[in-house]
């Protein structure tokens, strides 16, 4: 069930109760007291900053009106677009291999017939969800580092004898996906895991009957059934893989000057803050990304019909 | 059904068991290396089998070594680690168990902008708000203290998402119409009936919120620039610094072994790795679960 479709529930539910509307005023009043501290924190973390940012990002240094000059300053930056591309490089390696491996996989896992494999199957998978953020890169960094690597002759044969050829700047959107999908996948299984298990079994069982194949079942039946799951999962995606940070970062710092310390957008912000103390370039450019994200976010939610209800 | 059809099913069969199977060496090979890295001389790490056991002896040798890394740097960054992501796990618990109960089941004026804004904040990107909001910390002094980060970390809509789920489906109104039937005030029936009834779910949550700060870099790496008040994953870039490997500079002077820095990265991902391992059926359910409702 969507959000909407509970919210509806709820709603109904709420005013099918007559007493909860003729109860005077102090039930309102007891709801505002148990979401009080969570909207503090919404305004303070949530809201501020976002208002914030758009006020930063709209002014100059002694806070006069800027119009888009921040923007405009910010985007032909030569840095700017070079951290574009690569961000979309990355974007668009890792969510198409998101959507065909994930997508596949889970409909893998969901046919295998043993229940202990199928647990097994499923753990392993997500145990490298455990590792996220700084551990995972780190972890990666030796392994693509072919003196140490448990798979030094893999990257011998692919990238290169030594770490700076394996890190090369045209590999690092391949290498950032490889990461990103080494530590998300696992979780992303699960979750489509579980929107599989939502249809019934016997639309399936019927499907088999009349002599479907299970590559048919998976693309007539399950894949149309589970579709809002995976435009969720990809809206999710997305948004964290805009603001790749992490990575680049730490393989900027490893690769000594190899990869520039200013590869993302999101680095790119950080540096227009904290040495260049640009706040407000750096506020546009931080606009720039939520901007992105929100209206990729409302497409997928419109085409995918994330929120109707069925 | 005919033989060929047969047989194409069980091509088909192996096929994807090769392929899970391989998928499954990919996802665990690392790990599995991680594990036994650390027991490793230097030198051991450079030529012998990547998938053998070292010895006890190395592993004590990059422990110790590990321990007077900087005069204990790295029990002051994971005793940091732990200080942030209890506090803000308490914190997150607190704050949005009860947001959620009264957004699924309490009638108040607001309630539904306030859901439309925690479903469209939830999907927003959290690292786009770190800089305004280190601008906003360090508005208020608070650059460098431990509430730099848990407050924000505390801020976590995607748990009052889960819970408002919860309740609004696992809870039956009439429970907590009998209890207000028999005199009890929307305080009380929230503690002492919706709350029994939330364990899954404060546990799903809690876990979220734990591992997500737990592992979080961006934020700690922009609020706290002191050493001392490092959690372990960006005093963990510190030590990369140090290690010859990926820092040709520091040389045979390096402070920092590689396979030192492996055990590092084992300990800072150990306590949510133990989570994983204890709390795997939990955790696989819960997931499975969580998302038939999304």
């Amino acid at each position: 069930m969507t959000l909407l479709a509970h919210e509806r529930a709820t709603s109904s539910e709420v005013e099918a109760s007559g007493s909860r509307r003729t109860a005077g005023s102090w039930r309102p009043r007891a709801g505002h007291f148990f979401v009080l501290p969570y909207v503090s924190l919404l305004v303070l973390f949530g809201i501020i900053p976002v208002l914030y940012s758009v006020y930063l990002a709209f002014t100059d240094v002694d806070g006069a009106f800027a119009g888009f000059s921040n923007f405009t300053r910010t985007a032909s930056d030569y840095r700017f677009w070079p951290a574009v591309g690569h961000v979309a490089v990355y974007l668009v390696i890792w969510l198409v291999s998101l959507t065909v491996l994930v997508v596949s996989l889970t409909l893998m896992v969901h046919q295998i017939a043993s229940r202990r494999t199928k647990t097994f199957i499923r753990f392993a998978y997500y145990i490298p969800g455990a590792l996220a953020g700084a551990s995972s890169v780190l972890l990666w960094l030796f392994v693509l580092d072919p003196t140490v690597s448990p798979v030094a002759p893999i990257l011998k044969l692919i990238a290169g004898d030594h770490f700076a050829e394996v890190i090369a700047p045209s590999h690092l959107p391949w290498i950032f996906a490889v990461i990103a999908f080494w530590t998300g996948a696992g979780g992303w299984v699960l979750v489509l895991y579980g929107a599989l298990n939502t249809i019934p079994s016997d639309v399936i069982e019927a499907a088999r009957v009349d002599g479907a194949s299970p590559v048919r079942i998976a693309l007539s039946i399950q894949l149309p059934m589970i579709r809002k799951s995976i435009t969720y999962v990809l809206i999710l995606a997305f948004a964290a893989g805009t603001q790749l940070f992490v990575e680049p970062q730490l393989i900027s710092q490893a690769s000594f000057g190899v990869v520039p310390n200013d590869y993302s957008v999101n680095q790119l912000a950080y540096q227009f803050a904290f040495t260049q103390n640009d706040f407000n370039g750096s506020a546009a450019i931080a606009l720039d990304l939520l901007v992105v994200s929100l209206i990729t976010t409302s497409l997928f939610v419109a085409r995918g019909r994330l929120f109707d209800t069925d | 059904m005919s033989s060929t059809a047969t047989a194409q099913r069980a091509a088909g069969r192996s096929l994807t068991t090769v392929l899970l199977a391989l998928f499954a060496v990919f996802f665990l090979l690392p790990v599995v290396w991680l594990l036994l890295a650390g027991t490793k001389s230097n030198d051991d790490l450079v030529h012998n089998n990547p998938f053998s056991f070292g010895s006890l002896h190395d592993l004590k040798a990059n422990w110790d070594a590990l321990l007077s890394y900087q005069d204990g740097a790295v029990k002051t960054w994971m005793k940091n680690s732990v200080i942030y992501s209890v506090l803000a796990l308490v914190l997150t618990l607190v704050v949005t168990v009860p947001a959620g109960y009264a957004l699924a089941k309490l009638d108040f004026k607001g309630r539904r902008p306030l859901l439309v804004i925690t479903l469209v904040v939830m999907l927003m990107p959290t690292a786009a708000l770190v800089l305004p909001t280190f601008l906003e910390i360090n508005y208020a002094s608070l650059v460098n203290t431990p509430l730099s980060v848990v407050l924000p970390y505390s801020f976590f809509p995607f748990g009052v998402y889960l819970t408002y789920i919860y309740f609004a489906d696992a809870l039956p109104s009439e429970l907590l119409e009998a209890a207000k039937i028999d005199g009890c005030g929307e305080v009380r029936s929230f503690i002492s009936i919706a709350l029994p009834l939330a364990a899954p779910v404060v546990a799903l949550v809690g876990f979220f919120s734990f591992v997500q700060n737990w592992n979080n870099f961006f934020l700690p790496y922009v609020m706290l620039p002191g050493s001392d008040a490092y959690p372990m994953q960006v005093g963990l870039t510190q030590m990369l610094t140090s290690t010859p490997n990926f820092n040709p500079v520091v040389g045979a002077n390096a402070e920092v072994s590689p396979p030192e820095l492996v055990l590092a990265t084992l300990v800072s991902a150990a306590p949510v790795l133990v989570i994983f391992l204890v709390a795997q059926r939990f955790l696989v359910s819960g997931m499975t679960a969580g998302a038939t409702k999304g």
